[in-house]
């Protein structure tokens, strides 16, 4: 893969990240990891969860979308931080997710939302890229 | 876009016409001096803009205000106008934050009077005022109650007594937006709702003490109850997880619907649906929702904001009363009546970072500023100053009676974080007076003075350009951020 995974890039008042995969599942673990790079959320001691999360969209775009609400939600509601992901895609627009919960002891920002803005999936000679913008 | 693109029809007005790319509908305008069309290019907030302009059912044109800055879909600073009959609504032309709003509270109180307990005040009003990511507020509500707040917004907090009746009067719609439905509401956004009632956020959130540094209208100063060298507080909040799960909802159901109604866009954010369907009415349903439990977020921070200074000013000072000067929306779809092309029409106006600006006799406002026109609160920049001004008639031909809503961001929060240290910038303030009490140091740093516009010139070209006139300008005395 040509890239970093994970990159930031300018937005005047929001915040943007490009994001590289090999494949869809790789695409998707790099967008998450990402996205909570930007939250800074910290793990509290205590006792860890294992959640399975099975989406599946009409298109790729769509689905990074509602993987990383599905995310922001159970951080938000849940108060919990993400101690380890693995994501596998099932079909050419779906995924299958195990995360590793934790307590959430602290956290650096917040994000609104994850939005569609200029979204697309792209094929590129080393795997798929896209840019997402989230509102903050 | 480049700037020998724009065509400039008056010395703060900037024209893109329709006829730039295929896909307009309307021409946009732009209004900004020299320095801020130059700033408004250096990002992508005109091309948003002109992908704003392909909606269907545009009338007029889009406007764009000089606080303008890159957002997703539309711009931060866009105005857009789409007919009743056969235009759409879109819910990301509206934002994320619905109701986003500024409200402003007046005292009697001089600077002088209150200085010995500024210090005291900040921390009270920190401590008070639930802010911060993640922070829960101490009003959770059950369901029911959730509901009742989404369909009477202002209206639950003056019967549950964190409201006077004049709170109500000074609010835009009263604080109630006509049409809510609950119904129309996720689960998943009345579950992120529930805890949130009554707090302030994080990011460009703020509660900031003032003092009115200038008066350029007396009569109208002392309508609004502002008095040059007295306190007024302000309050910047919208509508929390509520709103923001609210519109991604919509913006998963329309991309459906623009497909089934055949509408083509650049770019997906801008997703919509006609206004006279199934979709566009349950998108007015919710947003209205979402709107009124925004009033009354800002409606019970203002009770603790009066908690605040009655703990630390009873017996000290004459006077530690609050008059709400006004409550405005600047993250809104609102259904009007406006005349274009010499007609009256009805129209749905998104005003995404813009606010709302009618001028004198509508009928709208409170009694007592029928005759001045509504105020219009613009926020400066945490170290910088903040701006009362009046909507005008001319706001009406020009702009769908909309004006600017704050300074506007000219530099990423990367960028600012890269050149401003929290610390470094909160020692700085308070130098000059401003007393700082913020959750996160990077967080003050991304929200630095240097990383947006300069304000007095966003003012400048509203109030040239004739949609707004200067009442009075404030200056930060305290600034509480989450």
């Amino acid at each position: 893969m040509t890239g970093q995974p994970f990159e930031e890039v300018a937005h005047t008042a929001d915040l943007a990240l490009r994001v590289r995969g090999v494949d869809l599942a790789a695409l998707m673990l790099h967008a998450a990891q990402g996205m909570l790079s930007l939250i800074q959320a910290v793990p509290a001691p205590g006792q860890r969860q294992t959640t399975s999360i099975a989406l599946q969209s009409p298109d790729r775009a769509e689905l990074l979308v509602r993987w990383l609400e599905e995310l922001l939600f159970r951080m938000e509601t849940q108060a919990v931080a993400f101690t380890a992901i693995h994501v596998t895609a099932t079909g050419p627009s779906g995924l299958q997710a195990t995360i590793e919960e934790a307590p959430l002891a602290s956290i650096g920002r917040a994000i609104k939302a994850v939005t569609y803005h200029g979204l697309a999936v792209r094929e590129t000679p080393a795997g798929l890229e896209a840019t997402i913008v989230f509102d903050v | 876009m480049n700037k020998k693109e724009l065509h400039r029809i008056a010395p703060w007005q900037w024209e893109i016409p329709a006829s730039y790319r295929p896909d307009m509908r309307v021409p946009v305008h732009i209004y900004a001096d020299e320095r801020l069309i130059d700033e408004a290019l250096g990002d992508r907030s005109i091309e948003q803009a002109v992908n704003a302009a392909t909606l269907p059912g545009l009338v007029g044109q889009v406007v764009v205000m000089p606080d303008v800055h890159q957002g997703y879909g539309c711009p931060i600073g866009g105005v857009a106008a789409t007919r009743l009959s056969d235009g759409v609504v879109s819910p990301g032309g509206i934002g994320y934050d619905i109701n986003c709003g500024v409200r402003l509270l007046a005292s009697r109180l001089s600077f002088d009077e209150a200085g010995p307990y500024l210090d005291d005040l900040a921390s009270a009003l920190y401590a008070n005022c639930p802010s911060g990511v993640g922070v829960k507020g101490s009003l959770p509500l059950s369901g029911k109650e959730l509901d009742r707040v989404c369909r009477t917004g202002s209206e639950w907090a003056l019967a549950n007594g964190y409201a006077l009746p004049s709170d109500l009067d000074r609010t835009e719609e009263s604080g109630r937006i006509e049409g809510a439905d609950p119904s129309c509401v996720s689960t998943r956004a009345k579950e992120r709702g529930r805890p949130q009632l009554g707090t302030l956020g994080a990011g460009n959130h703020f509660i900031e003490v003032d003092v009115v540094e200038q008066v350029f209208d007396a009569g109208a100063a002392q309508t609004l109850g502002l008095s040059p060298g007295h306190l007024a507080i302000q309050i910047h909040c919208g509508s929390r997880g509520l709103g923001h799960q609210i519109c991604s909802d919509y913006v998963h159901e329309l991309q459906g619907a623009v497909q089934r109604y055949g509408i083509r866009l650049p770019d997906r954010e801008l997703v919509c649906a006609p206004l006279d369907s199934p979709e566009g009415r349950r998108y007015l349903a919710a947003m209205a929702c979402a709107a009124n439990y925004a009033f009354a977020n800002r409606q019970i921070l203002t009770h603790h904001v009066r908690r605040s200074l009655e703990g630390v000013l009873a017996g000290k000072v004459g006077d530690w009363s609050l008059r709400q000067v006004y409550d405005i929306a600047h993250n809104m779809g609102k259904i009007e009546e406006h005349t274009v092309d010499g007609r009256l029409m009805r129209v749905c106006v998104h005003r995404k970072g813009a606010t709302r600006a009618f001028g004198p006799g509508f009928a709208g406002l409170p009694a007592e500023y029928r005759d001045l026109g509504q105020p219009v609160l613009v926020p400066g920049s945490m170290g910088t100053a903040s701006w009362v001004l009046l909507g005008t008639e001319e706001s009406m031909r020009r702009s769908f009676g909309s004006s600017c809503h704050g300074a506007g961001r000219v530099m990423s929060r990367h960028e600012a974080k890269r050149s401003v240290r929290g610390d470094q910038l909160r020692r700085e303030l308070e130098g000059r007076g401003i007393r700082i009490r913020a959750g996160s140091m990077p967080g003050l740093a991304e929200e630095a003075p240097q990383a947006y516009k300069q304000v007095d010139a966003v003012v400048e070209v509203v109030t040239q350009a004739g949609i707004a006139r200067k009442v009075a300008r404030l200056t930060p005395v305290i600034v509480i951020k989450g």
